[in-house]
């Protein structure tokens, strides 16, 4: 408390500039005249007197200065005056200033946009409370994109069974229906089903009414309640508070509106945001008859759970194996028996580890743009240092000490990092509000610019003033000032910082290197994420989804308006093929089905000899598609319920079934189901480019009905044209079903986002990491040139070739740079597995990455010494030599 | 030097509390009457020692008229100065305590 109180009263004096003494002179004479007057009265002369009482008083002046240090802040007052002296020398080189804070600007920047990411999608926990024992159920090997793993009877029995959880709720992410109030406009929104104990598991609170819980639900279709969403709320029902109580019809049914969720909480999945939430045991009137309550063989719902205090994962996950396998002994036709394991909800199941390996791998990258930053800037300032020398050994000698010169030195590194850092904040708070306002095919990323990203910025400046301020700092400190001033600018030591030197430019341009490759592989994924064989050909095509079943029409009823609105389609002028498919590739939908050999009687899912993909299509899809079929033929409107069921099956299907023999003609079982093959379709890729073959079967809509309805038009009119006439064909055959219109590249592009981010990130780490190579190289070579003016001019009058001068000017940058090039390659050699995080198949051993990388290198080193080298060439020795 | 420095904090403390209201050389007198030489030279080294304690509260200064009614600083306890004067005091009182048990132990005392 004293320490603090004698603070505050000493920063006050500090701020006042109460810094004079008047004080304390008053008081001084008053003490010695009081003191000489004592003297007087034993007897001494007025001259006496006066010598002894200030003699006994002591040192006035160092007195005073004791005095001046117990009232202000010393230290704040030589702080302020390095400050000040190093702004007055940073400003008389606007040149080499405005370098600096460029390179850090670039280099910080660029690392706290990563950090904000990294922040937002990793560290900042969930909006539910406890996040830190939510768990999520997942099957144990690891699954791309595979967020349903279980039935729903299963999570009820894993629910009632489990001695480990505190609670376990349900969630079904991939509920959409049309929406509509007041018999206002539908519109298409996408929400989740979920268990009645969701929101109390998670501890959310109701923005607006009441959330549901499990004591309203009472079997099947007895909680018809609907909870907003905020956004939902705002956008839809414009923000209107007596939409509490109100009816809305999701699809044909309605549901009450029971409140508003909190705004804040958006679900456990970080990216995907639910507009709504509805109460599980309704979701067959949500979905439009689809009934997975009573199913246990398809998996329908994400299990999450809360482990009770005390019980860690792992003991959580043998009671569900346990569970899980006591359920296949009584299920054996529908239950597995799969082993079980526990992850973070939040970033769609399994693909969090890929996130994860992304984000890290990226940190690690920018990190690294940094370093090589730190690097140019260490061998910047250790020439500048140099070029000082002569100003710095005369403060020496004058009398400063060697710690104030390093303190010197550090403060001007430490101001112009921070100038470069808040440059670099800056830029990156822009990034990231722009980031945060962009709405990625992936989903929400909500970034908020908080303290914490400020406090990154800070300490990342602070840590590279002292990366780079501290060896220049340190080496000018030990130089000889004696030496300094007569030798001049061209110091003893040279040799050997200039190997110092060396090293650093060194270390720059392998970090350079690897960071080309690195946006290098990252380019050529991308190419070969462009041009991978996706078994579809998706330019010039439009999709058009529809759910016929929202409009409660099923069976045949729904077949012939299918079969009438695709012939209304073809009509269209321009339009090439159409064709219609429950789900286009890529975009989620039925899998894991298993798949039986004829004859095999216990269909049990250890009986099964593959699990495939599902497609229901029209006649005309594959066309539409621009998927070939490779022999046989496509399946007709003749394939009716009355007819055998055909199916079109893929090469990898063929192959695991039947080996080398043809499949046209062959049989399996599928859905307890005899099926015969008519055709083979080419492999395609079904949920992203990553996957490996897998087996896809194609049965026709005349033979199993489904409600979702995409048409695939083939056109080469423009899209907005066919857009048009397709809104207005369809529109007027079916005027109340919601119709989604996208081109199918449009439709991809969540595919393609991981590419294209991997490409994006990469390809700007390496325009910065380029960027420094020149900066570095441009300021290695010009520096050593203006330092050797004389010796190359003494070169030139002595006759020396003009190779033989350039030999000697920018030799060693070009020396340099092919080593530096050549360990950076070995080093993204080397990295191959961090790369492969980010992207798919990364081989920086690619020749073309290696030749690339070695092109780019030598192409920037030579334009980065082209301007030093000119100026060599163009000595005049005679002007020089008159010059000194 | 510091710990005279300390203890010269404690002397100037206990010297108001005695004296009351006093000017510096007032103190300086009083401590020079009682510690001998401590103060017998240097007494300037006084007037830091009482920026110090007024900045941290325990003494108060004004300005007023001295005995033969020139411009004075008085110095005076504040009662956070009584209070640090106490703890301090008993801090003093147990040290000295300690160390002349210590010095007063002999070596037969020990066995």
């Amino acid at each position: 408390m004293r320490p603090l109180k004698r603070f505050i009263a000493r920063f006050s004096n500090y701020l006042a500039g109460r810094r004079g003494d008047e004080r304390l002179r008053e008081e001084i004479e008053l003490h010695v005249a009081m003191q000489a007057e004592e003297n007087r009265r034993t007897g001494m002369t007025p001259d006496e007197s006066y010598r002894c009482a200030r003699l006994k008083f002591g040192a006035v002046e160092v007195i005073r200065e004791d005095y001046g240090a117990e009232k202000g802040l010393p230290l704040l007052d030589t702080l302020l005056m390095d400050v000040r002296y190093a702004i007055r020398v940073l400003c008389k080189s606007p040149t080499f200033t405005i370098v600096v804070i460029l390179t850090l600007m670039m280099g910080i920047g660029a690392n706290v946009v990563v950090f904000g990411v990294l922040d937002a999608v990793l560290l900042h926990p969930l909006e539910v409370s406890d996040p830190q024992n939510l768990y999520q159920v997942r099957l144990k090997p690891w699954m791309s994109g595979r967020l349903l793993t279980t039935s729903y009877p299963a999570f009820q029995d894993f629910q009632r069974k489990n001695t480990t959880f505190s609670g376990m709720a349900a969630i079904n992410a991939y509920s959409s229906a049309a929406i509509s109030w007041h018999g206002g406009a539908l519109r298409e929104v996408h929400g989740i089903e979920t268990s009645g104990n969701y929101f109390d598991l998670l501890g959310v609170q109701p923005g607006l009414g009441r959330l549901f819980h499990a004591s309203d639900e009472h079997g099947p279709g007895s909680a018809p309640y609907i909870v907003l969403s905020e956004e939902l709320w705002r956008s839809s029902f414009n923000a209107d508070r007596g939409v509490v109580g109100a009816t809305v019809v999701l699809n044909t049914h309605p549901f009450t509106v029971i409140g508003v969720a909190e705004g804040r909480f958006h679900g456990t999945e970080r990216f995907a945001w639910p507009e709504y939430w509805v109460p599980m045991v309704n979701e067959a009137q949500a979905e439009g008859g689809y009934d997975y309550l009573h199913n246990r063989s398809a998996p329908a719902v994400t299990v999450i759970g809360r482990l009770k205090p005390g019980v860690t994962p792992r003991r959580a996950t043998e009671d569900l194996n346990a569970i899980e396998a006591e359920l296949s002994k009584d299920y054996p036709t529908t239950d597995r028996g799969l082993e079980m394991r526990l992850i973070r909800p939040g970033l769609y199941g399994d693909e969090g580890d890929v996130i994860r390996g992304f984000i890290f791998s990226v940190t690690v990258l920018a990190l690294l743009v940094l370093a090589a930053a730190c690097a140019n800037l260490t061998s910047l300032f250790a020439a500048r240092a140099a070029d000082r020398s002569r100003e710095l050994a005369l403060r020496v000698a004058l009398g400063s000490s060697r710690l104030r010169l390093v303190r010197q030195l550090l403060t001007e590194a430490v101001i112009v990092s921070l100038a470069g850092g808040a440059a670099g904040v800056a830029t990156a708070a822009l990034l990231l509000r722009l980031l945060s306002r962009w709405r990625p095919p992936y989903g929400h990323l909500a970034i908020s610019v908080d303290l914490r990203i400020y406090t990154v910025g800070l300490a990342l400046a602070l840590g590279s003033a002292l990366l780079f301020g501290i060896i220049p700092a340190w080496q000018a400190s030990q130089s000889n000032p004696l030496q300094a001033m007569s030798h001049g600018a061209e110091g003893s030591p040279r040799l050997r910082r200039f190997a110092f030197r060396d090293l650093l430019l060194c270390a720059q341009i392998v970090i350079c290197t690897v960071l080309v490759a690195a946006s290098l592989v990252a380019a050529r994924g991308m190419v070969r994420a462009l041009h991978a064989p996706l078994g579809i050909q998706p330019t010039e095509v439009m999709l058009a989804e529809m759910d016929l079943g929202q409009l409660g029409q099923a069976g045949e009823t729904a077949l012939e308006r299918e079969k009438e609105m695709i012939e209304a389609v073809r009509g269209i002028p321009g339009v090439t093929s159409v064709g219609t498919a429950n789900v286009t590739p890529m975009s989620g939908g039925a899998r894991g089905i298993p798949v039986f050999r004829t004859g095999t009687t216990e269909l049990t899912f250890g009986n099964s000899v593959l699990s495939t993909r599902r497609y229901v299509i029209s006649p005309g899809y594959l066309a539409a598609a621009g998927t070939r079929l490779l022999g046989g033929r496509d399946v007709s409107w003749h394939d009716t319920a009355d007819t055998p069921q055909v199916a079109i099956v893929n090469e990898t299907f063929a192959r695991v079934m039947w080996g080398d023999s043809p499949a046209i003609g062959q049989r399996f079982i599928l859905f307890g189901g005899q099926m015969e093959v008519i055709g083979v379709a080419e492999d395609g890729k079904y949920h992203d480019l990553a996957e490996s073959p897998e087996a896809a079967v194609y049965r026709p809509s005349s033979q199993e009905v489904e409600s979702d309805v995409v048409f695939v038009v083939r056109s080469q009119r423009a899209p907005k044209e066919i857009a048009r006439e397709l809104q207005r064909t369809l529109g007027g055959i079916e005027p109340n079903a919601p119709l989604s219109l996208r081109s199918w590249p449009d439709a991809l592009s969540g595919v393609m986002f991981p590419a294209r981010a991997a490409t994006v990130a990469l390809g700007v780490m390496g325009m910065l990491a380029a960027m420094l190579a020149v900066t570095g190289i441009f300021g290695m070579a010009a520096y050593g040139i203006s330092r050797r003016m004389k010796e190359l001019g003494i070169r030139v009058a002595l006759g020396a070739s003009k190779t033989q001068l350039m030999r000697a000017a920018v030799g060693r940058p070009m020396a340099l740079l092919g080593l530096g090039s050549a360990l950076g390659l070995l080093a993204a050699i080397v990295a191959r597995p961090l790369l492969s995080q980010i992207v798919y198949q990364a081989n920086p051993s690619d020749l073309v990455v290696v030749g690339g990388a070695v092109l780019t290198m030598t192409l920037l080193g030579t334009a980065a010494a082209a301007i030093p080298a000119v100026r060599a060439l163009a000595i005049d020795p005679s002007e020089l030599m008159r010059e000194e | 030097m510091d710990v005279q420095r300390g203890t010269l904090a404690l002397m100037v403390l206990k010297t108001v509390d005695v004296m009351g209201p006093l000017h510096g050389y007032g103190i300086a007198r009083r401590i020079e009457q009682i510690s001998g030489d401590l103060l017998a030279v240097n007494q300037g080294t006084l007037y830091p020692v009482l920026l110090r304690l007024e900045q941290e509260g325990a003494i108060a200064s004004e300005w007023r008229p001295s005995e033969n009614n020139r411009r004075a600083r008085f110095y005076r306890l504040t009662s956070a100065g009584r209070k640090l004067l106490d703890a301090e005091k008993n801090d003093w009182e147990k040290t000295a305590a300690i160390i002349a048990r210590f010095f007063a132990v002999r070596a037969q005392d020990l066995e």
